[in-house]
């Protein structure tokens, strides 16, 4: 198993490269970058008191060398100024746009990314699971129809507008807060029940807005595995020999049907991720959603460039555990892997 | 419970028969024929003999809301060159005396009396107090409508200026059937101009994911080795990336100042640009399978070149399952323009998308006070359901000898 982890783990590096690669091949591609452009326009102003600072700045991070050499100092792998300063020594570098470094820029935003992407699966394992059971066991009856209702609405409403709706009509209805993550009365107040308290009902609309598409998809891919697992003959034996209903469902149907459940939510978490930064714009929430499409709309590349990893590293340490618990589950995956990690 | 030695059931037992005559056991020769024609014979469909093609229709029209997915996106379709024709205003036309006007109806009768359809005029005054638009309408005048009249002037098809149109508003009313916007825009002409831009995003952006798609996949399927890998590397990376942030980013990288053509492209072109992974996939591993079937070992024998093989056996294998998974992405693509039009980097005005006219939908007061305002979400919800029953409808119909 540890092999198996450490394999897996492995793959992951060269993926990360090229990711890096990529993202900062995307965020270098509009023409011009931040300094440049502020720089020239100090200069229109004749502000030479921000010229010095904008031109330490353009030197003190590399913007002034070739692109792949400032990847390279980026990332980390090559001496900037001052010595190696990047990704791996775990200096995110500077926001031009919001004039600080970019860890104060995202700082606690990133645990709240964390938290509402792990709330979304929860939410997404928690509602497919019994819907998508209950939709093959009863297949053709109202809750069948039911959850394949809900899954259409939820696959084709843009989940932008069913955030906004959802959020007028619990707002209007349930009470339910609008916007953020905590009351306003809690920031900056020690950790308490009431705190954990708000933050959880700042949580209802987006988890169930992010989660609903994956969801949809989920209780299909569950209801077409389950059903095509329920039709088969060990099933009609079992019920031949008087195997009770439930324990006819659970003894091995259901784990059959499983696998294809654990395996999918790696599949589903980069539209998981997405819809999370969708919403956090929508919503404002404090996630790095809103200050990635900051960054993004003003070439602020240090910042947009780290939440892009971030984001990324999410999916893929995400993934990661999807696979390693389907290879807890299912023994054939872990031993196959691993012979073909051996050879 | 078939074949002909148990047919028996309503027949005297023979053994029984013989036991009862007592002693000696009579020879029994059964009189039918054996084997019994009716088990032998093949079992014959009533559509046995159909062409794959009249089996893959009729198939797909016994699914029902498959059916209606494409009636809807066929009208869409082929409606939107004439959208202008059809609609009452110019999509960028403003009415300053109605800044979000309610829906107006289409009256057929007045004091009792059929004068055909009109609308009554209505009047807008801000409210001040709740500090909103509001409007009264006068029903003692009916304006009837005209039909084939000269409206705002547009350009057919981007080329011969006309003024002509459907339907126009009477002289001196308006005619807003879903109301208008912040500006005074009619939404109905908006909608529908905006279709024109919304529906073909997705068809160019799975045009650029095919070109990518089928080149790769297919290099990886045909030449295997590093490429294949390469190849499938790439494919599971870009899987792995969440898909909106990079959109974001890259759409942010086309320049404002370019024109709203450009700019629809360069999007269709990001639309596309990350979604060929899956497509590649499938591709190559059509090929692959479809490779080692007995009948291109067939076609090898009989010395049918390589070209011919991949264009006579292969393509037209794997090409409809092809179009069916295409069908069933366009409809993230026009989600996908929608939300990044919504966040302002998609694109911008003048254009006019479903997505551009959400982001006025953005304040959750407009929304509150002016509902219509969010009503471009219909269509969006109505074709990316019609593309979804369509592709899953095709997709079952190209496999017409599976199931039942």
């Amino acid at each position: 198993m540890l092999r198996f982890i450490l394999h897996r783990l492995l793959v992951m590096v060269p993926t990360l490269i090229v990711v890096s690669m990529l993202i900062f091949l995307v965020i270098n591609l509009p023409p011009g970058d931040y300094l440049s452009n502020q720089i020239a326009e100090l200069r229109a102003t004749g502000q030479e008191a921000g010229l010095a600072k904008a031109e330490f700045l353009r030197h003190e991070y590399s913007l002034d060398r070739p692109l792949p050499e400032q990847y390279l100092v980026w990332i980390g792998l090559w001496p900037g100024p001052n010595g190696f300063h990047g990704l791996l020594q775990g200096d995110l570098g500077w926001s031009f746009e919001f004039n600080k470094p970019v860890v104060e820029v995202v700082g606690e935003t990133l645990w709240f990314t964390v938290i509402l992407n792990l709330a979304a699966v929860l939410f997404v394992y928690l509602v497919s699971f019994p819907l998508g059971a209950l939709a093959a066991i009863r297949a053709n009856s109202w809750v069948d129809y039911l959850a394949a209702a809900v899954g259409y609405i939820g696959l084709a409403t843009p989940n932008f507008l069913l955030a906004l709706i959802l959020l007028y009509y619990g707002q209007k209805w349930l009470g339910l807060p609008i916007g953020g993550l905590l009351d306003a009365k809690y920031e900056d107040q020690p950790l308490s029940w009431g705190k954990i308290g708000s933050v959880l009902e700042h949580l209802i609309i987006p988890t169930i807005v992010i989660g609903l598409s994956g969801t949809a998809a989920m209780v299909r891919r569950l209801r077409a595995n389950l059903l095509d697992e329920l039709g088969k003959p060990y099933v009609v034996t079992a019920k031949a020999k008087g195997v009770p209903p439930l324990r006819r469902l659970t003894r091995y149907p259901l784990r059959m049907a499983l696998n294809p459940f654990v395996s999918d939510i790696g599949s589903l978490l980069p539209s998981l991720v997405s819809g999370s930064v969708l919403i956090s714009v929508v919503l404002s929430l404090p996630t790095i959603g809103p200050a990635l499409l900051e960054a993004l709309r003003a070439q602020d590349i240090f910042l947009s460039g780290f939440i892009l990893m971030f984001i990324s590293l999410l999916v893929l340490i995400g993934m990661l555990v999807s696979d390693v618990a389907l290879a807890l589950l299912d023994p054939r995956i872990r031993l196959g892997k691993a012979r073909k990690a051996q050879s | 419970m078939t074949g002909p030695g148990m047919k028996g059931g309503g027949m005297e037992d023979p053994v029984a028969k013989g036991a009862a005559m007592g002693g000696a056991w009579e020879h029994y020769v059964d009189s039918r024929p054996y084997p019994d024609p009716a088990a032998e014979a093949p079992a014959t469909r009533f559509d046995a003999h159909a062409s794959t093609g009249r089996l893959m229709l009729r198939r797909f029209l016994r699914h029902r809301l498959a059916v209606l997915g494409a009636l809807f996106l066929g009208l869409s379709y082929l409606s939107l060159p004439f959208v202008d024709f059809l609609v009452p205003y110019g999509a960028n036309d403003r009415d300053v005396e109605h800044l979000y006007a309610p829906p107006q109806g289409i009256h057929l009768f007045h004091d009792g009396q059929f004068i055909g359809p009109f609308v009554y005029p209505t009047t807008g005054r801000p409210d001040l107090k709740d500090y909103r638009w509001r409007y009264e309408t006068d029903s003692s005048r009916p304006m009837p409508l005209q039909f084939l009249c000269p409206g705002a002037p547009y350009r057919f098809l981007g080329l011969v200026e006309s003024r002509l149109r459907l339907v126009c508003p009477p002289p001196g009313a308006s005619l807003h059937l879903l109301g208008t916007d912040r500006l005074g825009r009619d939404m109905l002409s908006r909608l529908a101009i905006g279709a024109q831009l919304s529906l073909t995003v997705g068809l160019l952006g799975i045009a650029v994911s095919f070109t990518i798609g089928i080149t790769l996949g297919g290099m990886a399927g045909y030449f295997g080795g590093w490429i294949d890998a390469g190849v499938q590397r790439l494919s599971e990376i870009l899987k792995s990336l969440p898909e909106l942030p990079l959109w974001l980013a890259l759409s942010a990288a086309v320049p404002a100042q370019w024109s709203p053509v450009t700019v629809f492209l360069c999007i269709s072109v990001i639309l596309g640009l990350l979604d060929w992974p899956s497509l590649a996939r499938a591709v190559r591993s059509r090929f692959l399978a479809l490779r080692e079937e007995d009948f291109v070992m067939a076609a090898e024998l009989m010395g049918a070149s390589p070209a011919r093989i991949i264009r006579r056996h292969l393509l037209p294998n794997f090409a409809s399952h092809l179009l069916a998974s295409a069908t069933l992405s366009i409809p993230a693509m026009i989600l996908g323009e929608t939300a990044l039009s919504f966040l302002g980097l998609g694109l911008r005005p003048p254009a006019t998308s479903w997505g551009v006219m959400l982001n006025d939908a953005q304040n959750l007061m407009a929304v509150e006070t002016y509902p219509w305002v969010s009503l471009p979400m219909l269509p969006v919800i109505l074709v990316v359901l019609s593309f979804n029953f369509f592709g899953d409808g095709l997709r079952d119909a190209l496999d017409p000898y599976h199931g039942d």
